[in-house]
């Protein structure tokens, strides 16, 4: 076997590792990222949606913020405009989160129709930039 | 003031486009009064852009709102040190900041440039001149920083104030640096296609202008590093956010050239692959600002969506097809001059530890896009997110430390069996004797215990090389070790300053796998009240809430709180950790508040302290206390590695005398020793 050969074996060994990472990575990590008209719409059809680790990106619902600094618990609607969700996260928001932006939430929807954020990202579009004001 | 700046933006562009033109056109017909037309196109172009970035400044320092830019970013109540900063604050200021340091870049390679690589710069000047036009050409017609509102405002927005931290100042322009000196190799690469001079000449023009690019990369990207721990408060310096894997995909890419060129420079092999690394490196560039810019990718570092996004796209795609074409009309001229000899030799551990950094690379630029690929393939948006990239980049940066030791240990062409045991006795025994101590000392982590065994594998094979350097240079010229050692890395400063580089990279890893003992804990505390932790270290550290403190400052309101820190019982400080509200002239709020986290660092951990906020207005408030463990060493191994860039960098002292590019005596170190022997 030549040199060029057994070097070719290790490079597809290389990219090989390579591959099956990536793969196993995205299946076992990969999440799911939803409106949630697009959770609600899977949620009816596949209930296994229920309990599952996902994200979804929608606006906060004006008002509808409460927060309970004692308890560090932070409660609060989203809404894509047709579907809208109560969410519970436990922990402390991020500086930027406030009535009506839109976020990320990343947790479980469960079967009182609940999401369990696990975490919130303030997803400001203008992070660098200042909030025009109205 | 704006309309000169305006004027010289157009002067700038039309400089561009004139130096463009006859850079490539002074090329092809072998004219000189185009040639020499070009070089001053790229002089003038950085005057003008010098011009407008003064006005720029002037008009930000005068507080003329009525520039869009001024009053976007500035106001009257902001402290003159961020005024410099408010020049790339935002979108429009940064991409004059980066047309004009493009510019300089441009102007200092026509400069620098040794008269023996002259054929190369006409086309140099036209790729630099074509890449400055196009900035120039977004600001001119999708991001005007001298756009004017049409009234005055009596006062500006203000600046971001998590942009308001030291780190913020320095971090962007550090990282554009890096960004924007890719474009020099880039053009060279570029020059050395069209003028078909391919061989190893076109390398040593352009590995010094890599080496520059790639020490401001690192070096953007660390700040990047420190803004983040210190002002966004989660706790950590490394998110996998796309706009950080947009950096870090290109400092990937150079890491591997600056290895894989070693390979052409002593044995004529991997030409094709160093062209297509500097390719990659440049287009992952543009890719990066694409990202930063268009807002396709969410991400917490994204300007406002906007039109410039397509113009980048649009650049992207038009510079690949023509960087690719023209790479593929010039590969019958890339042939190797060598052949891989042995699999046991420097080459193929060179190419190995390539094919670690481009795969890491890979994973990294395929987890970013996934949502866009899911998407557009499945229709259904999947993200993937840190547990993604540490999953797959641990083993693989694993794997790439380990390289780290066992490439320089290995001959050239072909090692022979004494040779390996020779050189890996020593820090093999090095690498199982500290898996022993951390056994012993309880350590459980397997990630950790590789991580750590492993280091010290690598620092074992350094530390060998310097020894067995400095003891031949002892024996030889009779030099007491100190000078000895001080003598070895003058003389070779490539090779020993990238030893340092690699005591760095080990630092760097050793801390980040530190991270995994990271502990956490939130709590809502009275004045007096307690909480407590327990470190990694083995200490219990206990944090005393004594006290809010509300007061108002230049431009913001800051609610305090000071925190009486022991560690067993004994009091070793007090932190003070703040929440502010920004506001503007008339003390009305601007921005959302910001935190500032209190931090006490240490060799062994940080102690890292968040106000979070206070119940219902009264002194009784709610903290997260964080013990990070080592992350003093990924800015004490973070400077280690600019030391050592700047060894590799400084001027003379690379090769000695009478020893070309593939000459025998540089044919390894190895070898060498066994002749001196």
């Amino acid at each position: 076997m030549t040199a060029g050969t057994k070097f070719a074996l290790g490079a597809v060994l290389i990219v090989g590792s390579v591959g099956y990472l990536m793969a196993s990575g995205i299946r076992q990590t990969g999440q799911y990222f939803l409106t949630p008209s697009e959770l609600a719409q899977r949620v009816s059809a596949d209930p296994s949606f229920y309990d599952l680790g996902l994200k979804v990106g929608a606006r906060v619902v004006p008002g509808t913020v409460s927060k309970e600094m004692a308890t560090q618990t932070l409660r609060f609607h989203i809404t894509d405009g047709t579907v809208n969700y109560p969410v519970i996260f436990k922990g402390l928001p991020p500086d930027t989160f406030t009535d009506s932006v839109e976020v990320v939430v990343e947790g479980r929807l469960q079967k009182d129709g609940v999401i369990y954020a696990t975490n919130v990202l303030a997803k400001c579009g203008s992070r660098y930039e200042a909030v025009p004001k109205a | 003031m704006s309309l000169l700046g305006h004027l010289s933006l157009w002067l700038a562009f039309l400089v561009g486009l004139w130096g463009a033109i006859t850079g490539f056109a002074g090329g092809v017909q072998q004219r000189r009064d185009l040639q020499q037309s070009a070089r001053h196109a790229t002089f003038a172009l950085f005057g003008a852009l010098v011009v407008a970035v003064v006005s720029l400044e002037i008009a930000i320092f005068r507080h003329d709102f009525s520039l869009e830019y001024v009053a976007a970013y500035t106001s009257r109540n902001l402290p003159t040190f961020y005024l410099w900063s408010a020049l790339y604050a935002g979108q429009k200021g940064s991409l004059l900041f980066w047309a004009t340091v493009l510019s300089l870049f441009a102007s200092l390679a026509q400069l620098l440039t040794s008269p023996r690589h002259r054929e190369y710069l006409p086309y140099v000047a036209a790729v630099t001149c074509a890449v400055a036009a196009f900035f120039i050409s977004v600001m001119l017609f999708a991001a005007n920083p001298f756009e004017r509102l049409g009234f005055m405002p009596m006062d500006g927005r203000g600046m971001n104030p998590q942009l308001q931290n030291p780190g913020m100042v320095f971090h962007p322009p550090m990282l554009y640096l890096g960004y924007i000196s890719i474009t020099i190799p880039f053009a060279f690469a570029i020059a050395a296609l069209l003028t078909k001079k391919l061989d190893s000449e076109w390398l040593v023009a352009v590995r010094k202008w890599t080496l520059v690019s790639w020490l401001f990369l690192s070096i953007g990207l660390l700040i990047g590093m420190w803004w983040a721990y210190v002002e966004l408060g989660w706790g950590g310096y490394w998110a996998w956010d796309p706009v950080e894997n947009a950096a870090l995909l290109p400092w990937l890419v150079m890491t591997a050239f600056l290895h894989s060129v070693m390979i052409q420079e002593k044995r004529g092999m991997l030409k094709k692959w160093n062209l297509a690394l500097i390719l990659g490196a440049w287009l992952l560039s543009i890719f990066g600002t694409f990202i930063t810019r268009s807002g396709v990718i969410a991400s917490v570092h994204s300007f406002t969506q906007s039109s410039v996004g397509y113009f980048f796209l649009g650049f992207l795609v038009l510079a690949a097809v023509a960087s690719f074409t023209l790479y593929v009309t010039r590969l019958p001229l890339l042939q190797a001059e060598a052949t891989l000899e042995s699999m046991v030799s420097r080459e193929a551990s060179f190419l190995f530890n390539n094919l670690l950094l481009i795969g890491i690379a890979f994973s990294v630029l395929w987890g970013t896009l996934f949502p866009i690929l899911s998407e557009a393939i499945k229709g259904t948006k999947i993200t993937v997110g840190p547990p993604f990239f540490n999953q797959v980049n641990v083993p693989l940066g694993l794997a790439l430390l380990a390289m780290t030791g066992i490439g320089p240990l290995i001959a050239w062409r072909r090692a022979s069996l004494p040779n390996l045991r020779r050189q890996f006795a020593v820090p093999l025994t090095s690498c199982g004797f500290a898996l022993l101590l951390l056994l012993l000392a309880g350590m459980r982590d397997i990630g950790a215990l590789i991580a750590f065994s492993i280091g010290g594998f690598v620092l074992a094979t350094i530390v060998q090389e310097f020894a067995r350097g400095a003891r031949a240079r002892h024996r030889q010229y009779g030099e007491p070790v100190i000078l000895a050692l001080v003598q070895l890395l003058s003389r070779n400063r490539r090779r020993y300053g990238g030893y340092i580089v690699h005591v760095a990279i080990v630092l760097l890893f050793v801390a980040f796998a530190g991270m995994a003992f990271k502990t956490e804990t939130q709590a809502t505390l009275r004045p007096g009240e307690t909480a407590t932790l327990q470190g990694p270290d083995g200490y219990t550290y206990s944090f005393t809430h004594l006290g809010i403190s509300q007061y108002n400052s230049l431009n913001r309101e800051i609610t305090a709180a000071l925190v009486d820190v022991r560690r067993n019982g004994k009091v070793i400080g007090r932190l003070r950790t703040e929440k502010r509200q920004h506001v503007d002239a008339f003390r009305n709020p601007t921005f959302e508040p910001s935190t500032e986290v209190g931090i006490m660092s240490g060799l062994r951990v940080d102690l890292y302290v968040v106000l979070a906020g206070l119940v219902n207005g009264t002194e009784q408030a709610v903290f997260r206390f964080t013990i990070n463990p080592l992350v003093w060493w990924v800015w004490f191994g973070g400077l280690v590695l600019v030391v050592g860039g700047l060894i590799v960098l400084w001027p003379g002292g690379g090769v000695p005398p009478g020893t070309g590019p593939r000459s025998p005596r540089q044919a390894g170190y190895a070898v060498k020793l066994e002749a001196e022997r």
